[in-house]
Order: C-alpha cells, then sequence, then structure tokens
C-alpha cells in the first residue's frame, strides 16, 4: 500500500467524524484561539449589556489604541514563550528605550526616526546581553531578567534625570500612535489585505495540489478566506466611522503577521519551536540552540522597545513609570491567556494580539463602568487564572486520550 | 567473518576507560552491508559504550576504525555522520510538539525557492512530499504526516526516529534498543522495517536486551560481557542458550578462558544446532 493511498483512506475516515473532531478540537484545546474567540464575544457581550458604549466605534476605537503597546510587547514575549523561557524585563525594557529615545529627540535634538532606531538597538542590545547571559552561563532567564527588571528600571530614571519626566514635541514622534488614516485609506488598507490574504492561500492550495498533497477540497481555506475578509472589512468599517483606521494599529498588525511569518514559515521560526520542545533534540539535529536563544531574547528586547516608543508617542511623554506598573505582567498574560503556552514549543504570534484584545477589552469595559482599578486587577487576575485552568484541563483531556 | 564481502565498518582492538573501569577492553567489531548485527550483553557489559565510540560521542582511547576498508578517525558526533553512520538512541530525539515532517527534517529544513529564500522560508510542500516517498518506501503507514510526533503510538515514533536516520543516506545504521516498551504488533512492525534496511542494503547494528527481537532479525549476534568480546554468532546456527551462556559467562561460554575468547572472537562459533 503506498503512502498516497494510506492518506486517501484516513482523508475519508477522517471527513466522516470531522464535525465531532472540530467540536472535541475546541474543547481540548487544539482550536484555542477559536476558545479565546469565544470568551472575547463573551466580554463583549457582558460589557455591551452593561454600557451600552462599549460596542461604540469610538470606544472600540480607543480599545486598539490602548491595547497596541501591550500587543507589541507581547509578539516579543510570545517567542520567549516559545522557548519556554520568561522575559520578566520587557517592561523596564519598554520604559527605558522610550526615554532614551525622548532625551535624544528633546535634548539633543536629534531625527526623530534616528531617535526611534537608537531605542529600538537600545531594546536589541539589552535582550542580546540578557539571552547571552542566560545560554552561556546556563542561569535560569527568569532570574537574568529580573535582575534586568531592576537595573534598567534605575537606568530609566537615571536617563530622565532631575525632572523624572519629558515631554515629547516632534510631530514624527507622536504621529506614531496619534495619526488616523481617510476612509478611502481605510477601504485601500482593507482591499490589499484581502487580496494578499486571498493570493497566499490560492498559491499554497494550487502547490498542493500540484504536488498531489491536496487534502481535502479548497472548502476550509474558503471558509477561512471569508470569516478574515468579514472580520477585516467589519473593523475598517467600524474604525472609519470614528476617527479613521490608525496607523498604530496598522503597526501592530503589521508585527503580528510578521513574526508569525517568521515563526511558522522559516527556518528560525521552526528551530525556536524544536527548542523549545526538545532543546536536546534540537542540539542533535544540528541546530545551534544557544544562537536561536539569543536571537530570541534580542526579537523580546526589540519589541518591547517599540512597544515603549508607541506608549511614549501615545502619551506624548516618558516619565519614571514608563513601562512600569503591571504592563509586564499584562504583556505575558496576553498570549497565555490566548492559548500561548508557558512551558514551550506551543503556541502563535496571534495569541500576542487576542490576548491584549482580552485584557484591553476587560480594562476598557470597567473603565467605562468607573469600577476602580482594585476591582479591574482582580477581574484580570481572575480571568488569567480561569484561562490558565481551561487550558491545564485541556491539555490532561489530551494526555488521557492519548494525545500529549 | 562478514556475511558478505569485506566489512563496511571494522573495528580493531577498540578500549576505552572510564577512571577506574575499562568499560571496552579490545574489542573486535565489524559490521557488512547488507547485514543486521545484534549487540547484545548484560547492563554494564559496554555495548552502549560500543556504540558511542562509533558515533562519535565518546571516542575510544585506542584501536583503530575502518570505514570501507579505510582507516578512519571518529572524533565527533559529526564525524560519523559525514561518514555515513547514524544513530537512533532509545530516547529517539524527537521533538513531540512537531509535527512528522518537521521532526524527519530537523536541521536540514528545506529552502523554498524564490523570493523566501531570503527569510529561508521553509518548502513544507517538498519536504511533505519526500516525506511521505520515504515512509512509502519504508512501508511505514503513519496516520496523518502532519500530526504531531508527541501523538503517535511507541512504535509509530521509533519508525519516525529511524526513517530520520535514512534521510542523511547513511550507510550504516545503529538502533539502540529500538523495540523496548513497545508492543507486540508495534515491535513487528519496527523488526519489519529494520529488515527493509537490510533490503536497503545497509550496515546496521541493533543492540537489543531481547533476545527473541535479535533472534527474529540479526544475521549475526555479537556478544559482549564486562567489557569484552565473549562470543559471536551466526543467527541460523545457535540457539538462546548458548547466547545468554555468553552473556552471562556461565555454561558453555564459560568453558573458554579470556585468551581463548580472544583468538576465537573472530570465527562464529560452531557450536549450537
Amino acid at each position: 500500500m503506498s503512502a498516497a493511498e494510506t492518506t486517501a483512506d484516513d482523508a475519508t475516515t477522517g471527513q466522516a467524524s470531522s464535525r465531532g473532531q472540530a467540536i472535541r478540537r475546541i474543547v481540548q484545546g487544539d482550536l484555542s484561539s477559536v476558545r479565546v474567540v469565544l470568551g472575547l464575544v463573551l466580554i463583549a457581550i457582558i460589557f455591551q449589556v452593561q454600557e451600552d458604549r462599549f460596542l461604540s466605534a469610538q470606544n472600540l476605537t480607543n480599545l486598539m489604541l490602548q491595547i497596541t503597546t501591550i500587543g507589541l510587547i507581547s509578539v516579543g514575549i510570545v517567542y520567549v514563550l516559545l522557548l519556554g523561557e520568561i522575559d520578566l524585563s520587557v517592561g523596564a525594557v519598554s520604559g527605558l528605550s522610550a526615554a532614551v529615545m525622548t532625551v535624544l529627540s528633546v535634548n539633543h535634538g536629534w531625527n526623530a526616526y534616528l531617535a526611534i532606531a537608537a531605542a529600538v538597538v537600545v531594546g536589541a542590545s539589552i535582550g542580546f546581553l540578557q539571552g547571552s547571559l542566560f545560554s552561556r552561563f546556563v542561569v535560569p532567564s527568569f532570574v537574568v531578567t529580573l535582575a534586568g527588571l531592576l537595573a534598567w528600571e534605575g537606568a530609566l530614571l537615571q536617563v530622565l534625570g532631575k525632572t523624572g519626566s519629558l515631554n515629547i514635541n516632534d510631530p514624527k514622534i507622536t504621529g506614531l500612535a496619534n495619526t488616523f488614516y481617510s476612509d478611502t485609506v481605510g477601504w485601500i488598507f482593507a482591499a490589499v489585505i484581502i487580496a494578499a490574504y486571498g493570493a497566499v492561500l490560492a498559491a499554497g492550495y494550487r502547490k498542493r495540489v500540484s504536488a498531489g498533497l491536496a487534502d481535502g477540497g479548497p472548502t476550509s481555506l474558503i471558509v477561512r478566506f471569508v470569516f478574515l475578509s468579514a472580520i477585516v472589512i467589519a473593523a475598517v468599517a467600524i474604525l472609519n466611522s470614528d476617527r479613521g483606521v490608525p496607523l498604530a494599529v496598522m503597526i501592530l498588525l503589521g508585527f503580528v503577521v510578521g513574526m508569525e511569518y517568521v515563526a511558522k514559515r522559516t527556518t528560525f521560526g521552526r528551530h525556536v519551536f524544536a527548542v523549545g520542545g526538545n532543546a536536546e533534540a534540537a542540539r542533535r539535529a544540528g541546530i545551534r540552540v544557544n544562537a536561536v536563544r539569543v536571537a530570541v531574547f534580542t526579537i523580546s528586547g526589540s519589541m518591547a522597545a517599540i512597544g515603549g516608543v508607541m506608549a511614549a508617542s501615545r502619551l506624548f511623554a516618558v516619565n519614571q513609570n514608563s513601562g512600569g506598573n503591571e504592563l509586564l505582567l499584562l504583556a505575558i498574560a496576553g498570549p497565555v491567556i490566548a492559548g500561548t503556552s508557558l512551558f514551550g514549543g506551543r503556541g502563535s504570534v496571534w495569541t500576542a494580539l487576542l490576548g491584549a484584545l482580552v485584557i484591553g477589552s476587560i480594562s476598557n469595559g470597567m473603565d467605562l463602568l468607573s469600577l476602580s482599578s482594585a476591582v479591574k486587577l482582580m477581574v484580570t487576575g481572575g480571568v488569567l487564572l480561569l484561562a490558565v485552568l481551561v487550558d491545564a484541563v485541556a491539555r490532561q483531556q489530551r494526555q488521557t486520550s492519548g494525545r500529549v | 567473518m562478514a556475511a558478505n564481502g569485506t566489512p563496511l565498518l571494522e573495528l580493531e582492538g577498540i578500549s576505552k576507560r572510564f577512571g577506574p573501569v575499562q568499560a571496552l577492553d579490545r574489542v573486535d567489531f565489524a559490521v557488512s552491508a547488507g547485514e543486521v548485527v545484534g549487540l547484545v550483553g548484560d547492563n554494564g557489559a559496554g555495548k552502549s559504550t560500543l556504540v558511542k565510540a562509533i558515533a562519535g560521542i565518546n571516542p575510544p582511547d585506542e584501536g583503530t576504525i575502518r570505514f570501507e576498508g579505510r582507516e578512519v578517525r571518529i572524533q565527533r558526533p559529526q564525524d560519523a555522520t559525514e561518514l555515513g553512520i547514524a544513530t537512533v538512541y532509545q530516547d529517539l530525539a524527537l521533538c513531540d510538539n512537531l509535527d512528522v515532517v518537521s521532526n524527519l527534517f530537523l536541521g536540514r529544513e528545506q529552502i523554498a525557492p524564490g523570493p523566501g529564500q531570503v527569510s529561508r522560508q521553509l518548502d513544507e510542500v517538498k519536504m511533505e512530499h519526500e516525506t511521505a516517498d520515504l515512509l512509502s518506501n519504508l512501508a511505514v503507514t503513519i496516520p496523518s504526516l502532519r500530526s504531531e510526533v508527541g501523538t503517535l503510538s511507541g512504535g509509530q515514533r521509533q519508525q519516525v526516529a529511524v526513517a530520520r536516520s535514512l534521510l542523511g543516506e547513511p550507510k550504516v545504521v545503529m538502533l539502540d534498543e529500538p523495540t523496548a516498551a513497545l508492543g507486540v504488533p508495534q515491535t513487528k512492525q519496527v523488526l519489519q522495517l529494520i529488515r527493509r534496511l537490510r533490503e536497503r542494503n545497509l550496515g546496521v547494528v541493533v543492540i537489543s536486551h531481547n533476545l527473541a527481537d535479535v533472534f527474529a532479525i540479526a544475521d549475526r549476534v555479537f556478544v559482549l560481557r564486562l567489557g569484552k568480546a565473549a562470543g559471536e554468532f551466526k543467527a541460523e546456527e545457535t540457539t538462546e542458550e548458548h547466547v545468554i551462556g555468553a552473556i552471562t559467562g556461565v555454561g558453555e561460554g564459560r568453558e573458554k578462558n579470556d585468551q581463548e575468547l580472544e583468538e576465537t572472537e573472530h570465527k562464529p562459533e560452531e557450536g549450537g544446532a
């Protein structure tokens, strides 16, 4: 029996029970992102019932602006989590990088783009340093980045100097978080995204068909295409009915899509998953495990810096609290809530966006209801715990059904 | 000594010492193309040390290794790989979170042609195609090439690990306890796969505790005891009792002293049925 026949057999038997399997998958966590989307819908319904401004175009636009910083930092965190490691320094790094940018721009009159580049270089260098220490000396990443958290927060205070706060006046920097595109440009974005997604799906399908690997028809691809197109059109319509599509949202989306591509489609991304799944197996397969680790921490530091730049841009300022408070914990909680494993090897960059949406929605909704930050923190903690428990139960069920 | 022709891999007078322990003591060993050699012995007899010496993980202190008649030095795992010696360890070294295709091509991913080369984009279609070809050649059936390896049965995982070792087009494959912890039908599958390796004219070395499995596949059985060669048998011409005697040093294997052993170890024992 050839492999082609076998896969064909499996495909037919697979289709018979595919509906039951799809439901089981949602419960057991293969489609954890579907679970999170359902959770988001639930959150939206709860807040909308209590306060009908929640789903207004203006509030949804605000929500998108509120989540860009957390979302961008979470993109880097996802990579660290895929390794099964943790980076506790990202909050402090985002604050320090933003402060460096602001000081260079305001006090030294640097060009805005050079100042932003300097901030990213600072973040990347810190990530590189921490990653090197972690992999070279085999110190737990938890400890290295905890030391970083303290040290870079000190460095932030040092950079800001006596005033402790600096206002940004360069419109090129403040424009990052405060630019909105016209309706026409918004629809052009939508058209380009939908066309590009369709082209990628079609090209992939054609290649599989010509290689004789087509499993099932194009139905599932068409469903995915229609689903994504609907989301994009709805999002642009909502954003356009308020101030328009924000530049910040496009930046966040760009990083999520780009880094998801790197994680899932490139050799480097494959190696990140391999090291996170079984570092020893990766090493024996000839993968330079330490180089992968250093690269991942460099990505994490860079994304933290980019998130910090966006936060400063939105606030028009950097102060001693930049990158502080619960930013770090929320940036880590987001991807975990959305299904990226804390133990490495499982997850996707989309969870950075989805997790930030969940956390942002809860925070935004409770703000609308004028709840105190005491309540906000407790509810967010409860949601994190709930998400991790659901994930743990799903994993146990998978194990008992013989699927690890 | 070999089943046919000159040996592919030939070891002569291999010794390895770990502190006070003489793990291998002047061992001669050989495997030919198209031959399955069962490497047996009690715990601590030196089976793993011998395999690790060949695989370049623990290079021997003394002795010569010849590959295809040429003297070679194997100091690092890469040396063994470059010569064409692949090893499948007992822990299999698979990434449970990756699918079959990803595991097979781990560390030697195919890069897509075109603009994707800049980002070293994976050529998933090509890799999946080659995986399907290889597995069907070996008559290995896996439900879906895209299922995570962690969800496969022990026998399937073993077969994936063996298939992976073949991607580098090796000439010698060494398997460490390939049937340990497998059920009866799965053991059968793996043994069938080992026979197919022999059909491909590879030299195969199988370490096993399970003599029934060894006798089911091996052409030759090589016994180590306390780091020394303790006997070599043609599988067809001997019985499990003889081999057990050599492994434990009790009974027929005990009749010779060490010096005699050294003289006879190049010739297959003529005892047996």
